[in-house]
């Protein structure tokens, strides 16, 4: 690790870039955690939610007849019950991030009405006194469906044979397209191959949970277990129930996971809400892990034809690509990021002058997409980074040299990337020096001194080495606020509206606070995620609360001194802008000083600071494997692995460090076992972790991550760049290189993920029938 | 998702075809078939109780019949619903020949489960499948052997032949409900592929 110290605003103990035990970790592991299944109150009732078993069909009736009359149950709702509450509407869930007119008509409806579209569709919820009957009502509602054609994948949903939106007449909703340069580029060296990446996703210990509660008599309607973005879910639920925002609260409980999926809006967070205002009671729910595979948002199933031109001397001329994402079934609030960020990131970290890239978006009757830490881009890098290894044998040039060759380089900072249409957005790399990156990386893995292992076979199993060069975005704006109190009793109390999903972000932001304040980490309280605690708040996602949020207590800092310095001004026989704050917060002037306390009235100091941008960051960064595949069983054990990335600046080593672990096991997760596999009629098949297989620390053992702050962004007064998907980024393509490298002997590649022992023993198998090449 | 199988029966064709059409051998052949029930010309029902790992149901199955070529084949649709558990579907061609010492009976089906049976039970269902199939044919040919002697004289015979033709008709019937049954059996074989 190699955080950079903090310079002009440290205090003796410097906090920022210090590796400091997370202040989460000691309540969660004495079990004094609360997340949303610990709350309970007087009166509270359970839901179930029914849910479509059939992947698209006319949905006929729901009858509930039977499940109203069985114990417990209080009340089972339907579309038609939400219709007529809501005076005719049925709600429908609008896109959070990158909204267009033309995606409204995919947006999902709270309750399925006249057709489902998945297996998992919500057609009812049945409250009653216990979790355990509301599912036995849950089972006994009977959903009559009249099933129609299946569009189980992306090339069905091109077929146009069967669609999931009749009146739009297509299940391709619409294509983004980046480009840069010349289109038609041409290059002495052309090579074109399609890859695919398998549908998974982001599978959280917690699962998704609420409680509802309706006080009638005030109007307001309180919501605990709120994630991620709680003000944009207060704002779309506000819409949805016909109720003035402020009228609501988004309490934000212990969350335990984030990663993109937890925290969107989905169905639930409107059905549960609706329910106990109808009832007028609390009603909990808690999804149990078939529901939480079946209805949380999916992600990563992506295919590619995609085409490099270069000069002999392995310098890229252009990359120009056709893709298609598979949806799901309707567009979710963060469907857009990943077919988005495919198209915009494919050319990496590298100097690209000319890209095309066409993205499209498919419908499929299979559950909807959203988010998944590193979305598009872990994806796009598995593509980028095979091809880009396969031109690099065919024109003989070392797979080092040739990414040393076409990387940005610091002099051509900040760098234009391709431009994404149809909602335009210019985009440029911050800074930093991307070929530092990867020579750190070859060296700390010693590849020079590996590198005559490729291919080799050694006691049976074939040793490849493989390597990946990523950016990572980070720091999505518009803004963030923070408001920090300074009570009597010398505590600075920090609010933000960033959120925390397990992150370690409580610590961080004290440690930003404590140089920005020259104030013990210990006399800093940090409160975050709630309605009740800011007006607006911007959440937790694309990296972005250490940047956006930590650059806003930066200048809340700003502020509350200057409120100081205003009290203290009198006291001191003095004008405030001759008062110098101090370590401590302890007020000068002249020899004499105050200290905080004394300033401080009935009500506390209070200072509000915020931050605003549209820059995003890009960390950055270089990853090498080194596997040994047997032949025989296609396992592949993995003997080393190592990210070198650079995130502007550490705030904390040790929380950056978990960052960076726990995101590369999650991409191996996507590269070798993760997979929610449906079958050919739409068919959910991965209902469990027997059948989901997740990494376990002993499956992956030998991973390392070094990560440097050696190049601040300029984008921001922290220098800090989004560092929370990077680990993940760069897993596929680098693991992926290294199995076919490995394999080169046999003349077969990998074009495709997860690497399961049967894909690997596949390939291998394939070899000895017909010739390929690698 | 298709599945494709033959099992050989040490019984001449005539007998394996009178055996099938015995609803009470068939019933205790198929392990947790409770009934078999003709609702229609061509349909027939059959109550099942079936465990897939985790998921326990009773099935109720609707079979339907055509192509047939007695006594040689025919074609069986089938939908199994097993209410919250789940449900099942799919087509089966099943073919009997004289083989020497006995009769050969092929089968070739394709088959859907859905609901919470292919979520949770996907990776089960071969082993549920195979064991069901197993138990079937051993219990099937244990009572072919037991009624009737090895020499293939089929016992039944006489009473075929002074059988009205709607009573044959009917017992065909029965008999096409029965390896409708064993349809079912090879569906949730058939899912895991």
């Amino acid at each position: 690790m190699n955080g950079k110290q903090s310079t002009k605003e440290s205090f003796a103990a410097g906090a920022v870039g210090r590796a400091v035990e997370r202040f989460e970790d000691v309540r969660l592991l004495r079990g004094e955690g609360k997340f949303v299944d610990d709350l309970h109150r007087e009166g509270m009732l359970h839901a179930a939610v029914v849910r479509s078993a059939v992947p698209h069909g006319r949905l006929i009736s729901v009858d509930t007849a039977h499940a109203i009359g069985m114990p417990g149950v209080r009340a089972v709702f339907t579309a038609e019950d939400v219709v007529r509450v809501l005076g005719g509407r049925m709600p429908t869930i609008p896109l959070r991030l990158i909204p267009m007119p033309e995606l409204v008509p995919f947006e999902q409806p709270v309750l399925a009405r006249d057709k489902v579209r998945y297996v998992g569709d919500p057609v009812a919820i049945v409250i009653a006194d216990s979790a355990a009957q509301a599912e036995d009502a849950a089972e006994a509602v009977l959903v009559d469906i009249d099933p129609l054609a299946s569009v189980p994948d992306r090339h069905a949903a091109c077929r146009n044979e069967s669609l999931l939106f009749e009146a739009h007449g297509s299940n391709l909703p619409i294509t983004y397209t980046a480009s840069r340069g010349d289109a038609d580029a041409k290059a002495p060296y052309v090579r074109r191959e399609k890859f695919s990446v398998q549908r998974h996703t982001a599978v959280s210990m917690e699962a998704r949970g609420l409680l509802a509660e309706w006080d009638a008599a005030r109007g307001m309607l309180t919501v605990a277990g709120a994630a991620k973005v709680p003000f944009s879910t207060r704002r779309t639920l506000a819409r949805c129930m016909d109720l003035p925002e402020d009228c609501i609260e988004m309490i934000e409980q212990d969350v335990g996971g984030g990663f993109g999926v937890r925290g969107e809006f989905y169905p639930e967070d409107f059905l549960v809400p609706f329910a106990a205002r109808q009832l007028g009671r609390p009603v909990k729910w808690i999804e149990d892990r078939r529901e939480n595979l079946l209805g949380s948002n999916h992600s990563r199933e992506m295919d590619i034809e995609i085409e490099l031109a270069c000069e002999k001397d392995g310098r890229m001329v252009a990359l120009r690509a056709t893709a298609w994402v598979d949806m799901g079934a309707y567009l979710r609030t963060s469907g857009a990021i990943p077919p988005r960020t495919l198209a915009q990131g494919l050319s990496g970290p590298y100097d690209i002058p000319n890209v095309h890239i066409d993205v499209s978006m498919s419908l499929t009757n299979k559950a909807p997409v959203g988010t998944y830490r590193g979305p598009g881009r872990f994806e796009g890098t598995f593509f980028r980074e095979r091809l880009m290894d396969m031109a690099a044998r065919d024109l003989g040039i070392d797979p080092v040299e040739f990414r040393r060759r076409n990387l940005v380089k610091v002099s051509q900072m900040p760098y234009q990337i391709a431009t994404i249409r149809p909602v335009e957005q210019k985009e440029w790399f911050d800074g930093g020096d991307y070929g530092a990156a990867l020579e750190r990386c070859v060296t700390e893995f010693g590849w020079a001194a590996k590198a005559h292992l490729q291919g080799e076979r050694i006691n049976g199993r074939y040793h490849g080495l493989g390597l990946a060069c990523f950016v990572e975005g980070g720091a999505a704006g518009p803004r963030e606020n923070v408001r920090l109190e300074l009570g009597a009793d010398g505590l600075v109390s920090l609010f933000t509206g960033s959120a925390n999903v397990g992150q370690g972000m409580e610590t961080v932001c004290a440690q930003i606070a404590s140089d920005a304040l020259a104030l013990p980490m210990e006399k800093i309280r940090v409160f975050h995620g709630s309605t009740t605690l800011m007006k607006a708040g911007f959440g937790a996602f694309h990296s972005r609360c250490v940047v956006v949020g930590g650059s806003a207590i930066l200048d809340a800092a700003t502020h509350l001194k200057a409120a100081l310095c205003a009290a203290a001004a009198a006291r001191l026989g003095c004008t405030a802008d001759a008062v110098v704050i101090g370590d401590h917060l302890v007020a000068s002037f002249n020899g004499k000083t105050i200290a905080p306390e004394e300033l401080v009235g009935a009500a506390p100091i209070t200072a509000e600071g915020t931050f605003e941008s549209h820059k995003h960051t890009y960390a950055y960064g270089a990853a090498a494997a080194h596997v040994a595949v047997d032949p025989k069983t296609g396992h592949v054990e993995l003997l080393d692995y190592l990210m070198v990335e650079d995130v502007g600046r550490v705030i904390n080593p040790l929380t950056m460090h978990g960052q960076a672990i726990g995101g590369i096991m999650q991409g191996l997760g996507g590269a070798f076992l993760e997979h929610l596999v449906y079958d050919d009629q739409g068919q959910f098949l991965s209902g469990s972790l027997a059948d989901y297989l997740l990494p376990s620390a002993t499956d992956f053992p030998n991973i390392r991550a070094i990560v440097t702050g050696d190049h601040p962004s300029p984008n921001n007064p922290l220098g800090a760049k989004g560092g929370g998907d990077g680990g993940v980024v760069p897993v596929g393509g680098a693991v992926a290189n290294a199995v076919s490298a490995a394999l080169s002997s046999f003349g077969v590649g990998v074009h495709s993920l997860p690497m399961s022992p049967a894909h690997i023993w596949k390939l291998v198998q394939s070899s000895r029938t017909e010739a390929r090449p690698a | 998702m298709k599945l494709a199988g033959d099992r050989f029966i040490p019984r001449e064709q005539a007998v394996v075809w009178a055996a099938l059409n015995d609803p009470a051998t068939l019933r205790q052949s198929i392990q947790g078939c409770e009934s078999l029930t003709r609702i229609g010309t061509n349909e027939f029902q059959m109550m099942m109780l079936a465990a897939i790992g985790p998921v326990r149901a009773r099935f109720n199955a609707k079979l339907t019949m055509s192509e047939v070529q007695a006594p040689t084949s025919y074609v069986l649709t089938f939908t199994g619903n097993g209410g919250a558990a789940g449900f099942g579907s799919g087509k089966a061609h099943v073919q009997l020949e004289p083989q020497s010492g006995g009769t050969r009976m092929r089968y070739e089906a394709s088959a859907q489960v859905g609901g919470k049976m292919a979520q949770v039970g996907s990776r089960l269902v071969q082993g549920v499948a195979e064991k069901l199939s197993e138990q079937f044919f051993t219990s099937f040919v244990a009572q072919v052997e037991a009624n009737s002697p090895p020499d293939g004289a089929p016992q039944s015979g006489p009473h075929e032949a002074a059988t009205s033709p709607a009573d044959r008709w009917y017992r065909q019937r029965r008999v096409w409900a029965a390896v409708g049954a064993l349809a079912l059996v090879v569906m949730f074989w058939a899912a895991s592929h």
